[in-house]
């Protein structure tokens, strides 16, 4: 195993480094711009769907003339591979830091970001997270360290703010809810948050169950969700979990008055609609989501899947981000770290796709950032949370 | 603590996954067991036979269950092959060899599959994958049943191969006195990649089996190999009836555990019946005194 990682490390530097020569010369015709995700190991498939996102931004923002305050400099990707782990991310970060770029975009996984925008604060290099939901990585006072997105406690306080909107409304079948999570730093975060919010609310928490990555047998969890009988379930795991739970569920002929997933589920991944059509209908989500009304979302949709992948929200995330830098960027004038920290905090970048209005930075976390409720509706994905985002009404309970 | 209604269905459960890990173990036991090859690629194995049954399913439309006479024979010559062509002649005859070569294989199928498929996870879609019986109280999924039944058979087929048939007594000739087989006019090359590829073709089996309610990525293979190492040593390395009632059991107490410690700890079981089983009876349940 190590003799792998060894080998793979090594040949990910020499093609970074075949790749990305280094530039001499006072002003620099390109800004080295760092990108940084687990494209390979067990996360491999997110941080493939991140870095397209952000070579996607790099491509967008290069063919729109490149950074006009720097007479058109282009921004060029130094690609890193996390490889899944926290100390990996941590160690490419050093590279990239020799290697001269001015900012990275990065590294999907909460845990992975916790090292990353360390290792980056050390040499005070612009961070922008695309993904990494644990608020940990905002509440340290790092400089160099900027969210664009919610975190996990904004998306489970939404959540549970919006599950009680939409209970109220229905008449308030709903009062006991289970939850399933994965054990990592994503899933028993926000699996805390929920079980601490949700008799606030006056809903029963009957059982909240942790399950190991990988888990190969959903049954035991699903029959003990038979002798529970909530009225909700709440998953919070990542896809192949997810996908074998929902599944054992409706083997077992399991239909609670809602599924409703909380960061990664079935009503945020077209992958899950698209293959487990039957499975998927009704499920609603809380997640990051672009704005439906933004043409420019429906358009970029549309390349995505052009070439041959879904759209995730990995994708549009990343995508986003690396615009948000190349934003400060161009209004820092310079490619010069302390001057893009600087312009990220003064930053009111309102030009993009996601449902977050004009930006403002607080301690490094975009206030505005807020995740949006959607739900499976003919093998589609529909906003329906908020109101202003909202495409079709919304179906709670799924059965009487 | 769990009433009737839940213990006897997640027994069932156990069962029906312990069959899975028994076909499994079962290409190991005759590896591991009877040539004393430690193959690290078997789980990569395994994931080539779960993406030869996806791609037999998404390109060309058969069912996984009628890929059986496809799969396990591709299997067997994939495993034939690479005993004769690879593992043979890069080992020079040493164990140590052997280990290192396995363990490059699977290196090689690992990131292959993450070239060709990317590390995207992949499942099939059947007719009768949301289907289930009833069985008392439980409810079971048709695919679980069928692999448990599938695996019944293709044990009783392995014994009755190793012990009735002439292939079945060379192999157990070399697996006991190479050099005398040898003496004896036994080919012996071809009776170790014979043994090989019928391991192989066990996992071929396997994986027809699992697709219809598992999934399939490049790191498929290696959660179970683990358990089918824990299967072997437990019911005796080269013991067919070992490795079979060994799965079962390992399924159950999995299962069980899950049940009564919780999710993430339900594998402690599996893993202190290893140790237990190291230390006490070394030669696993069903394995011949050393």
């Amino acid at each position: 195993m190590s003799t792998r990682r060894h080998f793979m490390s090594q040949s990910a530097a020499a093609a970074s480094a075949m790749a990305f020569p280094l530039v001499g010369g006072a002003q620099p015709r390109t800004i080295k711009v760092g990108v940084l995700h687990p494209v390979t190991g067990a996360l491999a498939y997110s941080g493939q769907q991140c870095r397209v996102g952000a070579l996607m931004a790099i491509e967008d923002i290069n063919k729109a003339g490149g950074i006009k305050s720097m007479g058109g400099a282009n921004i060029e990707a130094l690609l890193g591979d996390a490889q899944s782990q926290p100390q990996a991310g941590a160690a490419e970060i050093e590279k990239m830091n020799e290697a001269g770029v001015s900012a990275v975009v990065g590294a999907f996984a909460s845990a992975i970001c916790l090292a990353t925008t360390q290792a980056a604060a050390k040499y005070n290099l612009p961070h922008v997270v695309d993904v990494g939901v644990a608020d940990q990585i905002m509440e340290r006072g790092l400089k160099n360290t900027f969210r664009f997105g919610p975190g996990y406690r904004k998306c489970a306080e939404a959540a549970v703010a919006n599950l009680h909107v939409l209970n109220m409304a229905a008449g308030k079948p709903a009062r006991t809810v289970m939850i399933v999570h994965e054990e990592s730093l994503f899933g028993t975060g926000t699996a805390n948050l929920l079980a601490r919010e949700l008799p606030g609310y006056g809903y029963e928490v009957k059982e909240v169950i942790k399950h190991a990555n990988p888990t190969r047998d959903f049954n035991n969890i699903v029959l003990r969700m038979k002798a529970v009988n909530p009225d909700i379930v709440i998953p919070a795991n990542y896809y192949n979990e997810y996908a074998l739970l929902v599944r054992t569920m409706q083997q077992q002929k399991i239909s609670p008055k809602a599924i409703y997933s909380v960061l990664g589920g079935a009503a945020s991944s077209y992958k899950f609609v698209k293959e487990f059509p039957d499975a998927a209908n009704g499920i609603i989500d809380c997640n990051h989501w672009f704005n439906p009304k933004d043409k420019r979302s429906a358009e970029l949709k549309k390349r995505v899947e052009a070439k041959g992948l879904f759209f995730s929200y990995e994708v549009f995330m990343t995508y986003t981000a690396m615009r948000l830098l190349a934003d400060a960027i161009e209004r820092a004038k310079s490619s010069d770290r302390a001057a893009i920290i600087d312009a990220l905090e003064k930053s009111t970048f309102a030009d993009h796709i996601m449902p977050y209005g004009a930006t403002k930075f607080v301690n490094g976390q975009n206030t505005g950032a807020q995740p949006l409720m959607t739900q499976v509706v003919k093998n589609d994905i529909k906003v329906i949370i908020p109101r202003e985002y909202r495409e079709t009404d919304p179906v709670f309970p799924l059965r009487a | 603590m769990f009433d009737s209604g839940i213990l006897f269905p997640s027994l069932i459960n156990g069962l029906t996954t312990g069959a899975v890990y028994a076909l499994i173990a079962l290409g190991l036991t005759l590896i591991y067991g009877v040539l004393h090859i430690i193959n690290f690629a078997h789980g990569a194995a395994l994931m080539v036979a779960l993406y030869a049954v996806y791609l037999l399913k998404e390109r060309f439309g058969i069912d996984p269950y009628l890929a059986l006479p496809l799969v396990v024979p591709g299997m067997f010559v994939l495993g034939y092959a690479l005993q004769r062509l690879i593992i043979n002649r890069a080992s020079h005859g040493k164990d140590e060899n052997i280990l290192l070569v396995t363990l490059g294989l699977s290196i090689v199928m690992e990131n292959a599959a993450l070239l060709f498929f990317k590390s995207d996870t992949r499942t099939i879609e059947t007719a009768y994958t949301l289907t289930t019986v009833a069985i008392g109280p439980a409810m079971i999924a048709l695919p679980k049943l069928v692999a448990f039944a599938g695996a019944l058979l293709v044990s009783g087929l392995l014994l009755w191969i190793v012990g009735k048939t002439d292939l079945g007594r060379a192999i157990r000739a070399v697996a006991k006195e190479k050099h005398g087989a040898k003496l004896m006019g036994i080919d012996v090359d071809h009776v170790y990649a014979m043994s090989f590829g019928i391991g192989l073709a066990c996992l071929g089996a396997a994986a027809c089996f699992l697709l219809p309610a598992y999934y399939v990525n490049p790191q498929v293979g290696g959660g179970f190999v683990l358990v089918a190492f824990t299967v072997v040593v437990l019911g005796g390395m080269g013991s067919f009836v070992g490795a079979l009632l060994g799965g079962l059991l390992i399924g159950v107490v999995e299962s069980l555990g899950g049940l009564y410690l919780g999710e993430s700890l339900g594998q402690i079981g599996i893993f202190a019946i290893f140790i237990a089983v190291l230390l006490f009876r070394p030669q696993g349940l069903f394995g011949a005194k050393a």
